[in-house]
């Protein structure tokens, strides 16, 4: 157990770092966009809209992700012309796995919201657009952040499937530093562990930050 | 308190009495074992230096073995719970002169990420898992063997002849398994490849199919078992390199190591090395000479 393998590896380790960054706030962003959108589905006046956003929650929330990277990985190219691989696929299996997680976060956030604030919107002419984009998102926003960063928190450490699919992130690079120094393999896994905490110590921070600032605004 | 005492030292007594009992009866068990094993003569443990790992090993009349469960030819693990291959046949072999029957040896799967760790802790006894012996590892571990030289190749579409050799893989993407020894030799040797590692080897062939990847790059003997089984697929030329594998034990353990080897050595010549080949690897591959063992 010797912590020098970490300094010696720095170059590497940072290499594996900036990747699992990278991914985090990529497939973070498309995942907001994405998870937005699917909330607005399922609280749409259209019940085939809704069904369509139940149906995309619970199946991608309720599967491995490690099988969300099979399919996009081994199943698409079976049957579309995509021929994703290492990095595309684990953007977009992570932000379609993600994206779940933040449609139901924001879900809960626009159902936080007072029936008669719709209600009221409604009746003096707003469109539905209208009444969600311009009444109810903004009152909703503040419950939800505190969630979303959780659910970013667990995209971060879900970023080390990747490694089993061909992308250098931090796990991968940890592995192959395992491999080049079978003595220290312990050691090089500390590192791992340490480089991941360097992303999500800080975003829970954040969180707790934001929810005593929301707590104070109301 | 007096009573206490006493009662306390009866215990011991009685426990001794126990213990004694117990190895008597070991004893015994072991000459059993090696009836039934049939034929081995200097199987029992007397016949180990005292203090040895063989004789702790043949007394117990049991023995750990860390192996691939997901390697075809070499250790896969079938349906019935058992692992066959290469490797399993060489550890009957060595646990038959131990006198352990077959049914005695514990079969624990190791991957590439856990050997050393393993035996290190010493939750296996030894290690037949397609092991290559090399120096780094020789650090924290010691090596019997080696009782087979693989080499690294590669596997491309039958119908690809673009890829010949290691040097044609420049701008190619290649695919192997995150953190295994081919991998650390393209990234070395080969840095124009474009490495694309996978959990799997078996992983790999599916991308290749499709033209996510342009070649698989491993052990011969690997890519010769997926060859076998994909007629669509092709092992290019000959191996760039040279992977001694090794029997994997605790560093240091010199008398083992070298009683290993004997057994090897022994096994080599009496044909039960070969018939272990011709019935797991020799079924796709052809049966090699087998390599001279490494006494360091």
């Amino acid at each position: 157990m010797d912590p020098s393998v970490i300094a010696d590896n720095m170059p590497a380790f940072l290499a594996g770092f900036r990747l699992s960054l990278q991914l985090t706030l990529v497939a973070g962003a498309g995942a907001l966009v994405v998870g937005a959108l699917v909330a607005m589905l399922r609280v749409s006046p259209l019940g085939s809209l809704r069904a369509f956003g139940a149906v995309y929650t619970e199946l991608l929330r309720n599967t491995p992700l490690t099988l969300v990277f099979f399919f996009t990985v081994y199943v698409l190219p079976q049957f579309t012309p995509f021929r994703f691989f290492g990095y595309a696929a684990a953007v977009l299996a992570l932000t379609l796995y993600t994206s779940a997680f933040v449609a139901e976060a924001v879900r809960s956030g626009i159902n936080s919201v007072g029936v008669g604030q719709a209600e009221a919107a409604r009746a003096i002419g707003l469109t539905f657009g209208q009444t969600l984009t311009s009444v109810v998102l903004p009152q909703a926003v503040r419950s939800v952040i505190p969630p979303l960063i959780n659910v970013i928190i667990a995209l971060a450490k879900n970023t080390s499937v990747a490694a089993g699919f061909a992308v250098v992130e931090l796990m991968a690079t940890g592995r192959r530093l395992a491999q080049g120094n079978p003595g220290e393999s312990i050691m090089v896994l500390v590192g791992v562990a340490l480089f991941y905490l360097v992303i999500t110590i800080p975003a829970g921070q954040l969180a707790g930050a934001l929810e005593r600032r929301v707590a104070f605004a109301r | 308190m007096r009573s206490a005492r006493t009662g306390l030292v009866a215990l011991l007594s009685a426990s001794t009495l126990a213990l004694a009992a117990c190895s008597g009866g070991g004893d015994a068990g072991g000459e059993e074992t090696e009836d039934t094993a049939g034929g081995g003569t200097e199987t029992a443990a007397a016949d180990f230096p005292e203090g040895s790992t063989m004789a702790s090993l043949a007394e117990e009349g049991s023995i750990t073995i860390g192996t691939k469960f997901d390697q075809p030819l070499f250790g896969l693990r079938g349906p019935d719970g058992n692992p066959t291959g290469f490797d399993v046949e060489i550890g009957k072999i060595i646990a038959g002169k131990l006198g352990i029957a077959e049914d005695d040896i514990e079969w624990v799967e190791t991957v590439s990420a856990n050997r050393e760790p393993f035996i290190q802790s010493g939750q296996v006894d030894i290690v037949i898992a397609t092991y290559t012996i090399n120096d780094t590892r020789k650090e924290v571990v010691s090596f019997a063997g080696p009782y087979y030289v693989a080499g690294q190749s590669i596997l491309t579409l039958a119908d690809n002849e673009d890829i010949q050799g290691p040097d044609d893989l420049a701008g190619k993407r290649v695919c192997t398994v995150s953190g295994s020894t081919p991998e650390a030799n393209l990234i070395e040797n080969y840095p124009e490849a474009e490495v694309q590692a996978l959990q799997a080897y078996s992983d790999c062939i599916e991308p290749l199919r499709n033209g996510q990847v342009d070649a698989i790059s491993t052990d011969n003997v690997i890519l010769a078992g997926f060859a076998a089984q994909n007629p669509d697929l092709e092992v290019r030329g000959e191996p760039f390199t040279e992977e001694p594998y090794g029997i994997g034990l605790a560093l240091d353990d010199t008398d083992f190591r070298m009683w290993i080897n004997d057994v090897l050595e022994e096994s080599f010549e009496d044909g039960s090395w070969q018939e272990a080949w011709e019935e797991t690897a020799g079924t796709v591959l052809p049966t090699p000479e087998p390599p001279a063992v490494d006494r360091y």
